[in-house]
This record gives C-alpha cells, sequence and structure tokens, in this order.
C-alpha cells in the first residue's frame, strides 16, 4: 500500500485525512438514526446507550473523537495551506495536528471512562 | 596486464540492477550483473548495460548534467533524475531497480510517452501569451517586483516529468493537469507582460485543473531542483477563487 | 473531476463547521461524564432554538461536505464517473441531509408535551 514514492509524511497525512472523512461519513448515518429514536423510540435509545458503558464501545468512542478531531485539524492545516501564506513548517503542522487530534480524544476517553 | 578505467578486471566488484523491459505491452524486470562502482549514477548503469550487456535497451537521456530533463525514472519505486542520482545514495538492501517513468505510457523499456504530459501544459494554458510585439519597448520589470519574486520561485522547471510520477491525483485521475503544467501556469499568472489570465484561470479552474490536488506534496518531496509546485497550486487556488467573486459581480 | 465550484462548496462547508466541531466536541466531553441517557440528551436540546440552529447548519455543511468528499473517493478509488458520479453525491447528500434532519428534529423540537 505505502508505495516508495509515498514514503513520506505528508502523504501519509493526506491517508489519514482521507480514511478519517471516509470513516465520520459512514459512521453518521448511523449516529443520525440512534439520535432519531429520541423521539420516536427513547427507550430504544436509552438501551443502545447503556452499551456505551463498557469498555470497548467506550474505545471505539475515543477512535470516532479522534477521527472528528484528526479530520478537523487536518483540515486547519489544508486550508491554511491553501489560504495563507506558504509555511515551510508542512511535516510539523502535520504532527501537531495529529498531536491536537490525540490530545482532544484523550480528553474525552478520560471523561468517559 | 593493462589495466584500463572502464574495463572489468576479476577484481571487479558486481552488483545486480533489475531493469523494465517491455514491447507492446509485455514488461517484466530483467537482472544485470554491473560493476559496482564507487561513484556511479544510476544514468551510468543504465548506459553501462546498453552498451556492453544488451545494445536493444531503449531509454532516453541527453544532457546528463541535470538541464535537460529527460532522464527521469522510476529508481527503487521513487521518480529521480537519473543522472545526477548516485547509485550509493538510492541503493537499498543491496537491490536496485530501475524502471519506466510512471503514469505514462511506455514506448519501450524505459522510455515513455511524454505526450500526455506536454499536452496536459497547453490545457492548463501553461504558455505564454504575449501582450506585447517586438516593436514595443521593453518590459520593465525590477528584481524586488513581488510578482517576479514570485515567479522566480516556480521558474527553474526541466519538464522531468518526475512530480508528474510523484503524484497519485494523476494516477487516479487521468483529467488531472498534474504539478509541473500547474506549477508553469503560476509562473505566468506572475508574469505581468502575460496578456492570457482570464483564459488560463478559467483553464486552471476547470476539471482537471488545481482544484484536484489534494496537497500530498510528494511534487516537493521529488522535484530535483527543489521546487514547490503545491505552493504554486495554493498560488492557483486563490487567484481562481478571487477570479470567481470578479467574475460573479 | 473538482472544478472550482466543487471545491469552493468543500472549503465553505469545511469552514462553517469549524466552530460547529470544536463546539461538538466540546458538548461530547462535557456531556459523556457520567454516562449519557436520553432525558440527559433532550433536557439540554429540546425546544432549544439554539441547538436547532447550530445542529441544524450542522447537519446541511456536513452533507455538502461528506457528498462531495464521498464523490472524489468513489471517482479515485472505485473509477465511478459520469452520470452515475452525480447521481451518487446526490444520493449521499440527500441522504445525509433527510436522516441528519430528522435527527435533529427529534432532539431540538418541543417534544409531545408542548
Amino acid at each position: 500500500m505505502i508505495r516508495p514514492h509515498r514514503s513520506h509524511p505528508l502523504w501519509v497525512a493526506f491517508l489519514l485525512h482521507r480514511i478519517s472523512g471516509l470513516g465520520l461519513a459512514l459512521f453518521l448515518p448511523v449516529h443520525f438514526y440512534m439520535l432519531s429514536l429520541a423521539i420516536t423510540a427513547p427507550e430504544r435509545l436509552d438501551g443502545l446507550l447503556r452499551f456505551t458503558d463498557l469498555t470497548i464501545v467506550k474505545v471505539a468512542e475515543f477512535g470516532l473523537v479522534f477521527l472528528l478531531a484528526v479530520h478537523l485539524f487536518g483540515g486547519l492545516r489544508l486550508m491554511a495551506l491553501e489560504f495563507l501564506p506558504w509555511s515551510p513548517h508542512q511535516k510539523t503542522m502535520a504532527s501537531m495536528a495529529v498531536a491536537l487530534a490525540f490530545m482532544v480524544s484523550t480528553s474525552f476517553f478520560l471523561k468517559a471512562i | 596486464m593493462m589495466k584500463r578505467i572502464g574495463l572489468l578486471t576479476s577484481d571487479t566488484k558486481m552488483m545486480t540492477v533489475s531493469i523494465w523491459r517491455e514491447e507492446e505491452n509485455d514488461g517484466r524486470f530483467e537482472d544485470y550483473e554491473v560493476p559496482a562502482r564507487e561513484n556511479q549514477t544510476v544514468l551510468d548503469v543504465v548506459a553501462y548495460v546498453q552498451q556492453h550487456i544488451d545494445p536493444t535497451l531503449s531509454y532516453r537521456f541527453a544532457c546528463r548534467v541535470g538541464m535537460c530533463g529527460s532522464c527521469a525514472m522510476m529508481v527503487n519505486g521513487a521518480p529521480r533524475w537519473t543522472c545526477r542520482t548516485h547509485v550509493s545514495k538510492v541503493v537499498t538492501d543491496e537491490r536496485l531497480e530501475v524502471g519506466p517513468l510512471r503514469n505514462l505510457p511506455v514506448i519501450k523499456d524505459l522510455a515513455t510517452d511524454m505526450d500526455p504530459f506536454f499536452e496536459k501544459w497547453v490545457a492548463a494554458e501553461a504558455v505564454f501569451h504575449p501582450s506585447a510585439t517586438r516593436d514595443d519597448p521593453m518590459a520593465a520589470i525590477t528584481p524586488d517586483d513581488p510578482m517576479r519574486i514570485a515567479a522566480s520561485e516556480a521558474i527553474e522547471c526541466i519538464n522531468c516529468a518526475v512530480c508528474y510520477a510523484a503524484c497519485d491525483v494523476v494516477e487516479n485521475n487521468p483529467d488531472y493537469f498534474g504539478p509541473a503544467a500547474l506549477n508553469r501556469a503560476w509562473s505566468l499568472v506572475n508574469d505581468s507582460r502575460d496578456a492570457g489570465q482570464d483564459a488560463r484561470l478559467a483553464a486552471v479552474g476547470s476539471n482537471g485543473g488545481c482544484h484536484n490536488c489534494h496537497s500530498q506534496q510528494g511534487c516537493v518531496q521529488y522535484c530535483p531542483n527543489e521546487l514547490n509546485p503545491t505552493l504554486s497550486i495554493a498560488g492557483l487556488k486563490r487567484e481562481t477563487t478571487k477570479a470567481m467573486f470578479r467574475w460573479s459581480r | 473531476m473538482l472544478d472550482i465550484r466543487l471545491y469552493m462548496a468543500q472549503r465553505l462547508s469545511a469552514l462553517i463547521m469549524v466552530p460547529l466541531v470544536i463546539g461538538h466536541i466540546a458538548v461530547m466531553i462535557y456531556a459523556v461524564q457520567g454516562g449519557l441517557t436520553v432525558d440527559e440528551i433532550l433536557s439540554r436540546t429540546q425546544g432549544s432554538f439554539a441547538w436547532f440552529l447550530f445542529y441544524g447548519s450542522f447537519v446541511v455543511a456536513v452533507s455538502v461536505h461528506g457528498a462531495i468528499g464521498l464523490r472524489v473517493i468513489s471517482f479515485e478509488w472505485l473509477g465511478l464517473k459520469g452520470r452515475s458520479l452525480t447521481i451518487l453525491s446526490w444520493i449521499v447528500f440527500a441522504g445525509l441531509l433527510g436522516l441528519g434532519g430528522r435527527a435533529v428534529f427529534a432532539v431540538t423540537s418541543a417534544g409531545g408535551g408542548l
């Protein structure tokens, strides 16, 4: 998958942005469907929400928050690249985006457990 | 026995190079034994194979000094200008693999058909449209003019297509003009003598244009002249955005 | 594939979502403490015009953004093009907008009592 011409950090940053976006787009219909249950079948939603007590579900939630945060910070990096004067610190900014996303999703995880 | 430079002696160290051989869409890597010299470029190795082992090997080169942009190939999977790439710098696990440039049709062996590459330069309006004739006075552009400085940053392209081979958007999107054409378009956007700016911004804002770029920056990574096509493409994105607001008024 | 109109739609929807995503993450970190229940969610959002605007604009922006994003991925990785690509983009847009709109309505409408 990571062929030699792709083995540089900014290509990995691209892949992360694409995978996170794809993951979020696939998760959204589930997310929306579950929220609609709040009015159509609140007891079912409460039942589903009880699953979030499971550690494995908390880890999955951590993953989702990470995807959202890394797509946000990665997207900010891309828009800064496109609309602000060029910065020579492209790789630093890409790693900052991942670090920030990790920080945000870890704070979520620590509050969740 | 007289020792002559360039000829093999019994104690010459050898290495294996895999070279892509292709004719009429039938292609595979073939191994050749070549001398492992301390100082040799990838182009030297390819030339050795053609001159001493198999004269039917086809490849393209001209200047040998990194000016003409003809000799770019895939070296161990990455695009390189072979005349300025030392074997010792790129060889990994004693392995050297030389193939034709990615994203371009192969004519034979290591020689690719560059037509699609240059056709896209024209499609991207990466061509100069003069605004004056030879009878007009020379345009006065000072070296510290911001547009001149922006143009200078993009101007040293040798059309080697290394960036084109490094780009995954080119691979996945046959319409995409690619980094080199858009980089050239950007240097012309900053040319105050050019009379074709509206047509150029329309071209780089079209289907195959700058907005397809995902800023993976493989072009920046591999450009042998250390140009920054991603910066140029970002400039085009800004200028086309501004133009859209201008045109909509 | 991506001309300037789609590009602008993608970037504008992204810009709109920047504060919304930050807000969403903040609410998640706050709300997840002590576990989630339907009552807790509804007590925060039900009948609130502000939350309706927040999540409503979020859903519109994400429908545009997700549809264009999936359009690019389907083109580059699955080789979809032409009319099937256009149809897919519109289905994703309409699907996200419909499901999202229903979800926003479910949590922010005034509820049975009013």
